[in-house]
């Protein structure tokens, strides 16, 4: 990177455009920061008039950039005195690439927040030296997903950082009783993820409970090495916890008490927890007062047992109950209780019409319901929980196959504030219901109707939600130009649209999509096999975009692809699976232009070795899906992969395993890179719409 | 060793079985003159024929002395009190008694005659021996409890002490029907006739003392004299085989008042012997060891009953509560402090006092570094020592790990250490602090707390317990809990 800032001779502003990085700048290690200015003010003797702005000044100018890397970088270089205060005042960084990670942190000096996730390698020199170089002012630490560190270096850590309050090590799945032994003399740490460490035991999180008295959340989700024992000394230990996530553990009855009886527990979370016992939840009758996020799934814990824990903590706020039992008029009727109760989630139970109509009349408060997956709604049953609980904001009915227009019409009637709807494949919905939607919800912001009956006059309707960020219409058979056009003229805010699989959608739809909607960040064209170049150069307008996906889009070529690599510069991630006609041509103006691509799907098209090169040089590529790639040989993909920098995630096809040197392959693992051997058939052709609706219904029948 | 403690010690030797040393020992300690006598003078049956008889005999001459003492009215001044209640009893029925009971004896006589004739003869026939000892120590064992209950109907207010000899009584199925019919008769009589307190406690001891397993000859003797004094030393007698080494009375509740407390000095705690040999003076830790031992001094010490082990208390609804106290002034145990707390047992106080107040002599040959005072405790940790994988910051070792946990939860800053091959940091980054923390001992609100009762011997050492650091409680910065924090 460091290379490619001396190498283009423009100006600063539009250099930085196009070597950015993410969240760091990386410079030469060593010498002047910034040897291109050096040059010019040798040649200009006059005072730099930017020097005299006052630090505070660049300061409140950089926070208003905060939310763009690319704007920072432009204005670090503008001068010497703007390179510091930039370098000063950042507080965040991700770095991609370990090796330059000494300059990076010689250079920023008041970090307080480091995430290194998704960094496959992180040594213990790496830690060392973060302690080292910005201990003091570091608060966060982001490891999750790391590995190849051992508890010397946490021990560094906590050795050096001494104000660390949060550290994630979610997924690190080598940390051991003794990193976890380093962690507990983290004395002031606050939050602690420790999701899927599968190799901790009671003795680890013993350390970590003496140790860390402060710990405000906790997250042990997935830690099967733990016993009560552990668990019930973090409730004895961490008296301050407000947020404890114990889901997919061993915990049993025994220590359920002490948890409860934490005086500020806030949020508890007991997802899969197997070996908790109805008997013993049955004695939990007093509760926490302080609880407000309650989620529990457990589908051996009986009505009884939940209305009773459920009774008890009276300031709950917010109640997950998933995989339940059928959700009786019992314990909704122990739900009157709870006067701040807003949101509901009852994901995947069984529902019952009495159970439905006691949740109306002992809640009326809702903001948030969601019914995702369950079984037995009636309209009977949801139109009156609706008619109570007129504030609902939220509501999710995906996959309610047994709810009729009655339903969508008291939802609409008695909600008028509904902000978010999400209904996919509510089957039984006739086309009719959805004009509804559009009359008498105009605050809708997100609306998810993939796979119902919407044909355009349902679309025309919803087209006066003029506030509406994220539309999702794939699956609508019935939807075509006329309808998106609409939606392109009367909604200038979207954000997102999916068009998965709209049959009817042409070039026409798209670019009133394109000029209608400036602030677009995520389309979903997959299968919209009629859409051709005209429609991505359309969609170039849109500046922000950062997720494309023209999955078989065959008739989509190179000149759309450049198209859109000059007019969106953000591309983030990019499908362009089993779009033939994408050759290298295409590939090379995307790797030099759209330098933030972090996932692509190259799949089927006609991309050889010279193009993966080019997209080799994207520092920031992390995923690299190269399967049924015709052109490509296994010299080019070697020379590819050897190109990369830092740790990668490809998908290849198993045939390549045996072409590449086993040499190879291991040493590029050890660099970080992980390879997926995918082992798919060869399928060219475009799957029909027609068909493959055919078939997906069958199986939703057959399911 | 004080002259007190001599007594204590002729008593505790003076054990059952060598009863035929009676009058022996009592001329030698003069407790009772009386009965000095009266053994001379009313033996009608004195056993120079039987010598292999003789203990048990000649105590149930004397308990046979006892009852005739009563009827003849005699003016001594311990039973005096019978003069008073001299109608209160039918003297048929008691002669009945008597008249059976001196069958009884007779049938006896003859069981031993012929066995000692045997013994004489065919000492190999060890079985058939046996079966005789076995017949004439039931027979025996009849008599006495008839003779108690005989004694018993002299006394009114005894239902209660009558109707439990009533129920001894009825595996002997030939006395049974008798005596339950006198006891019976007795009890209405009784029934009618009130009496002073101070008269019927002192005749509860004499039952006591007569129905103590028919046993105790000496514990009769104390009873009789009425002295208050004497109990603590009957006390030593006790049983010591007791196994059970805890210390006291935690589980119990017993109001202060409702038991008697005894306190035994600091010197007869840790004498080191409590059963004397009457003849030669050697000392033993266990009633047993001594029995064994008084064979080697003769014949007459060889008798199954001599060699019996003495018999618990079988009316234990009579004996008061007895509690013991600790000599250690301002010990919890001890019955001048506030919350006084008894100990149980001698064995208890034994333990306690040992554990508490001396030094720890004994040192593990394992590790060298736990000491104890009990050698029962060293015993007992050195068949774990060097096992125990379950290892506190503090240092000390379990063997289970709920029991760390348990130690952890309760003591503050106390961690669970890894062991050294994994993570050697641990433990020594975490001496700075340690010192500081320890003094900080907070009492968690783990509701199990009792889980480290186990633990206690082991931080006592460290002075964790000592009162100056409760008043440091610290419950881990409760007071930050105020902040908005979050």
């Amino acid at each position: 990177m460091g290379k490619s800032i001396t190498l283009h001779s423009r100006t600063c502003v539009s250099e930085a455009m196009e070597t950015q990085v993410p969240g760091v700048v990386f410079t030469k290690p060593s010498g002047d920061p910034c040897p291109l200015k050096k040059h010019r003010f040798s040649e200009d003797p006059k005072p730099n008039l930017f020097d005299s702005l006052s630090e505070e000044l660049l300061f409140l100018i950089l926070d208003h950039l905060d939310s763009n890397d690319l704007d920072k970088k432009s204005f670090s270089l503008v001068c010497r005195s703007f390179y510091g205060a930039e370098s000063r005042h950042r507080r965040t960084l991700r770095p991609l690439r370990l090796d330059l990670m000494p300059a990076v942190l010689s250079r920023y000096l008041s970090i307080s927040h480091i995430d290194l996730s998704c960094r496959h390698r992180v040594s213990d020199g790496v830690l060392a030296w973060i302690a080292i170089a910005v201990g003091p002012s570091l608060l966060s630490i982001d490891l999750s997903r790391s590995r190849s560190f051992s508890h010397f270096g946490l021990g560094s850590l906590a050795a050096g950082c001494l104000s660390l309050v949060e550290i994630n090590l979610s997924n690190t799945n080598d940390l051991s009783d003794a990193s976890a032994a380093a962690i507990g003399r983290l004395r002031n740490l606050e939050k602690l993820w420790l999701a899927n460490c599968k190799l901790l035991t009671d003795m680890g999180i013993g350390c970590i409970a003496v140790g860390c008295r402060k710990l405000k959340l906790l997250s042990l989700k997935f830690c099967l090495g733990l016993t009560d024992l552990g668990i019930g000394l973090v409730a004895v230990k961490c008296r301050e916890i407000r947020n404890l996530d114990l889901s997919h553990t061993t915990v049993t009855n025994k220590c359920l008490p002490a948890i409860i009886q934490l005086p500020y527990l806030e949020k508890l979370s007991l997802v899969n927890c197997h070996y908790l016992e109805k008997e013993g939840l049955l004695t939990l009758k007093l509760g926490s007062k302080s609880l407000e996020v309650l989620d529990i799934n457990c589908p051996y814990v009986g009505d009884d047992a939940l209305s009773s824990i459920v009774k008890g903590a009276v300031n709950l706020r917010q109640l997950i109950l998933a995989h339940c039992v059928p959700v009786t008029d019992r314990l909704a009727n122990s739900l009157h209780r709870l006067a701040k109760l807003e949101t509901m989630k009852l994901e995947c139970c069984h529902m019952t019409t009495p159970g439905l109509l006691a949740l109306g009349s002992s809640c009326n408060s809702l903001k948030e319901l969601s019914l995702v997956k369950c079984f037995g709604v009636t309209d009977e049953g949801l139109s009156f929980v609706v008619s109570k609980n007129k504030g609902l904001t939220k509501l999710d009915i995906t996959c309610c196959r047994t709810i009729t227009d009655i339903s969508i019409a008291s939802i609409t009637s008695s909600c008028t504030s509904l902000m978010s709807l999400r209904m996919e494949s509510c089957i039984l919905v006739s086309k009719h219901a959805f004009r509804m939607i559009g009359e008498h919800c105009p605050l809708l912001e997100e609306l998810d109707l993939t796979d119902n009956h919407l044909d355009n006059q349902g679309l025309k309707s919803i087209s006066n939600c003029r506030k509406l960020l994220i539309l999702k219409i794939g699956l609508c058979m019935n939807v075509n130009d006329e309808g998106i056009i609409q939606i392109g003229r009367g909604c200038p805010m979207l954000q997102e649209l999916d068009l998965y699989r709209s049959i009817g959608l042409t070039d026409a739809g798209v670019i009133a999509i394109g000029q209608g909607c400036p602030m677009l960040q995520t389309i979903n064209l997959s299968y919209c096999t009629e859409i051709t170049d005209n429609a991505l150069r359309s969609l170039s307008k849109c500046p922000k975009l950062n997720t494309l996906e023209l999955r078989g889009c065959f008739r989509v070529s190179n000149y759309g692809l450049v198209a859109i690599a000059l007019g969106c510069k953000e591309i983030v991630k990019l499908d362009i699976k089993k779009c033939y006609d994408i050759t290298d041509v295409g590939m090379v103006p995307l790797a030099h232009l759209c330098s933030r691509l972090r996932q692509i799907n190259l799949s089927y098209t006609s991309v050889s070795d010279i193009g993966l090169l080019a997209l080799a040089s994207i520092s920031c590529l992390r995923s690299m899906t190269i399967l049924h790639l015709s052109e490509l040989t296994p010299n080019g993909l070697a020379t590819a992969l050897l190109t990369f920098g830092g740790s990668k995630k490809v998908k290849l096809n198993l045939s390549f395993k045996s072409l590449l040197s086993q040499k190879l392959i291991t040493h590029l693992e050890e660099r970080g890179c992980i390879f997926q051997w995918m082992d798919r058939a060869f399928k060219a052709e475009v799957d029909d719409n027609e068909v493959w609706k055919k078939r997906s219904q069958d199986l939703v029948t057959v399911v | 060793m004080n002259s007190k403690f001599k007594r204590v010690a002729e008593y505790a030797s003076s054990s059952p079985q060598i009863m035929g040393d009676t009058a022996r020992k009592l001329s030698r300690s003069q407790p009772f003159p009386l009965f000095n006598s009266s053994s001379v003078n009313y033996d009608p049956r004195t056993t120079p024929s039987f010598p292999e008889m003789s203990p048990l005999d000649s105590r149930s001459q004397t308990l046979c002395l006892l009852s005739n003492e009563v009827k003849k009215q005699d003016q001594s001044e311990p039973i005096s009190w019978v003069k008073s209640q001299i109608l209160d009893w039918d003297p048929k029925v008691m002669l009945n008694n008597l008249s059976f009971l001196e069958q009884k004896i007779h049938q006896v006589q003859d069981i031993v005659h012929s066995i000692a004739n045997q013994d004489s003869q065919f000492s190999n026939q060890e079985n058939e021996l046996a079966a005789h000892q076995q017949l004439v120590t039931a027979d025996l064992t009849c008599i006495i409890i008839q003779l108690i209950s005989t004694a018993g109907t002299l006394l009114p207010s005894m239902k209660n002490s009558l109707t439990t000899a009533n129920t001894l009584l009825e595996p002997f199925g030939s006395i049974t029907t008798p005596s339950s019919i006198c006891f019976n008769d007795n009890m209405q009589q009784n029934e009618n006739v009130p009496l002073e307190m101070a008269k019927a406690s002192e005749f509860d001891e004499l039952i006591r003392g007569l129905s103590d397993c028919g046993t105790e000859g000496d514990e009769l003797i104390k009873c009789l004299k009425n002295s208050s004094s004497e109990v603590a030393e009957s006390a030593l007698i006790e049983d010591h085989d007791l196994k059970e080494a805890d210390e006291g009375a935690d589980g119990e509740n017993l109001p202060p008042g409702s038991y008697e407390v005894l306190q035994l000095e600091k010197e007869e705690i840790l004498a080191p012997h409590t059963h004397f040999c009457m003849i030669c003076g050697k000392g033993f830790k266990r009633d047993a060891n001594l029995r064994m031992h008084m064979r080697g001094h003769g014949d007459e010490y060889k008798s199954a009953a001599a060699l019996a082990k003495p018999t618990k208390d079988l009316n234990s609804e009579l004996t008061p509560i007895r509690r013991y106290s600790c000599p250690f002034i301002g010990c919890k145990r001890n019955k001048d402090h506030k919350k006084f707390l008894p100990l149980k047992t001698i064995l208890c106080v034994k333990n306690h006092y040992k554990r508490s107040h001396c030094d720890k002599k004994y040192t593990c040959s394992r590790c060298h570094t736990k000491k104890f005072s009990v050698l029962a405790d060293l015993k007992t940790h050195e068949k774990h020592c060097g096992r125990d994988k379950w290892l506190c910051s503090c240092g000390t070792t379990f063997s289970r790990k709920d029991k760390l946990f348990g130690h952890v939860a309760l003591f503050q800053g106390h961690t669970p250490a890894l062991p050294t091959d994994e993570g050697k940091a641990v433990g020594v980054l975490d001496h700075g602090n340690e010192n500081e923390e320890k003094a900080v001992l907070v009492k968690s609100s783990l509701d199990d707390g009792a889980n480290v009762l186990d633990v206690r011997g082991d931080d006592d050492e460290r002075g964790l317990f000592s009162l100056m650091n409760f008043d440091s409680f610290n419950y881990g910065g409760f007071d930050e809990f105020s902040q908005p924090g979050f």
